[in-house]
């Protein structure tokens, strides 16, 4: 690019690129020091429990991108990696919540220019008439631009039962954008693992263009336990004196149940809790509440679960 | 007497400036999308001054993060319309502006002809004079050798 002889207001900024310090970065802990990532992988690490083959490749696409850094200031051009990712997993298992972390590790190391997640599903990509689905599709990829595209239940894009279904169009403009416009945006579909295995082959174009796919395993109940302590906490409960093995029991047989979802499903247990704890604080009108009574989760209010009570067999 | 030597159009911001690079173009993007601006590309063949209103290339922008979802459709607007003048505007919808606020050219025709004097005689000694652009004897979308 030819230098022009005038300047404009602010652009000395981008002349000196934001990823060129005064000082060149010599070693890792000097990039991770600059782009602060390391403090968000610590609160990835803290704040979700399990998921462990996720993080560990969460730390290795962080590792790289730290390395391409350091080469880059060595003249040794890489080319940029391709990020987009396939999330998989059964319900509940923090696909999104990890995809929201994704963006701000993404955007710490400089890959991403902002940093914002777009989530979209069928309805905002796929439009209802000829002609309506590629200006939608691509709105809400300008939208996405500089950030992160997340498509819930991707697999939902494609009908294979239906040839004239306009999903396949929304896949094609998706997937040129996903070549073309590799360093501004960054896709991230996520769904469930059987039907997302069949989206992916139908689709071959769209399985290679993605690099990464990230399976999520389910919890056992040492972990959803674990993520149950967190959700009470965040919300300023505890449980009371046996509350927590009679939860503990409680997911021992829930997690045998169809319709299983994880941790949604820990906290719509949760919630239910909280709406018995309620009532039964209610019924007794006299005695006075301190906040240790409000804060607390009794016995009681898990066992009285409907899943103790159908334990003979014929649970919804 | 040439009165614009260099027979380049000057409307909107940065007009009398050398061509804006796509580097530049991105700053001036980034810059109205901080101010949360929604930007639009509008393309014409017709450039008079008094044309305020030029074609739109797709809806306005808005709720954009990046300049590149606007350099992706001003890409897009060059590709079908090449020889044509193409704008960017910046819309501010704060309430009580709600109006452009940044509008400038990122594309022009290899050759502009210009504008040109026409006078027309009037009751008694009286002249009337208008400006008259010389692309426009062509029919649209045959000027400017599209």
């Amino acid at each position: 690019m030819t230098a022009p002889l005038y300047s404009l207001p602010g652009s000395t900024a981008a002349a000196a690129t934001p990823a060129a310090p005064a000082k060149p970065m010599r070693t890792v802990a000097e990039v991770l020091a600059q782009s602060q990532v390391e403090s968000v992988m610590d609160e990835l690490d803290r704040d979700l429990i399990g998921l462990a083959p996720v993080k560990t490749r969460i730390r290795d696409v962080a590792a790289l991108l730290v390395i391409d850094k350091l080469r880059a200031q060595h003249g040794l051009a890489a080319q940029a990696p391709s990020l987009h990712m396939c999330f998989t997993g059964n319900p509940g298992t923090g696909k999104t919540t990890v995809a929201l972390r994704m963006a701000e590790i993404l955007h710490r190391l400089g890959y991403v220019r902002k940093g914002h997640v777009v989530s979209v599903t069928r309805d905002d990509l796929v439009g209802q008439y000829i002609g309506h689905t590629a200006p939608k599709t691509k709105e809400v990829l300008k939208k996405a631009m500089g950030g992160v595209l997340f498509i819930d239940e991707a697999y939902y894009l494609y009908r294979p039962e239906n040839e004239r279904d306009y999903g396949q169009e929304a896949i094609e403009i998706l997937l040129q954008v996903m070549e073309n416009q590799r360093d501004d945006l960054v896709v991230i579909l996520a769904g469930y693992k059987d039907r997302m295995d069949t989206f992916f082959q139908s689709n071959p174009g769209m399985s290679s263009r993605i690099a990464h796919h990230l399976v999520f395993p389910d919890y056992d109940v040492v972990e959803l336990l674990q993520i149950a302590d967190r959700m009470l906490t965040s919300t300023h409960y505890q449980f009371g004196a046996g509350a927590r093995e009679a939860f503990d029991a409680y997911l021992q047989r829930r997690i045998l149940q169809p319709h299983f979802a994880n941790a949604r499903s820990v906290r719509n247990a949760l919630d239910r809790a909280r709406l018995r704890q309620a009532s039964r604080l209610y019924a007794d009108r006299e005695s006075a509440l301190g906040a240790e009574d409000l804060s607390t989760i009794a016995a009681s209010d898990i066992l009285a679960s409907r899943v103790f009570a159908n334990i003979e067999g014929n649970a919804p | 007497m040439m009165t614009n030597p260099t027979a380049r159009i000057t409307q909107g911001q940065f007009s009398f400036l050398p061509e804006l690079t796509d580097a530049e173009i991105t700053l001036q993007i980034e810059y109205g999308l901080k101010k949360s601006y929604a930007w639009s590309v509008e393309y014409t063949d017709d450039p008079h001054p008094r044309n305020t209103y030029w074609e739109m290339y797709g809806m306005p922008m808005f709720d954009l993060q990046d300049a590149a979802g606007v350099m992706l459709e001003l890409q897009a607007c060059r590709k079908t319309f090449p020889n044509h003048y193409i704008r960017l505007m910046a819309f501010d919808s704060t309430r009580g502006v709600e109006t452009i606020t940044m509008s400038f050219i990122v594309n022009r025709p290899a050759s502009e002809p210009g504008f040109g004097l026409v006078r027309q005689e009037v009751n008694g000694r009286s002249m009337r004079y208008t400006v008259h652009s010389y692309a426009t004897d062509r029919a649209e979308a045959q000027r400017y050798g599209a």
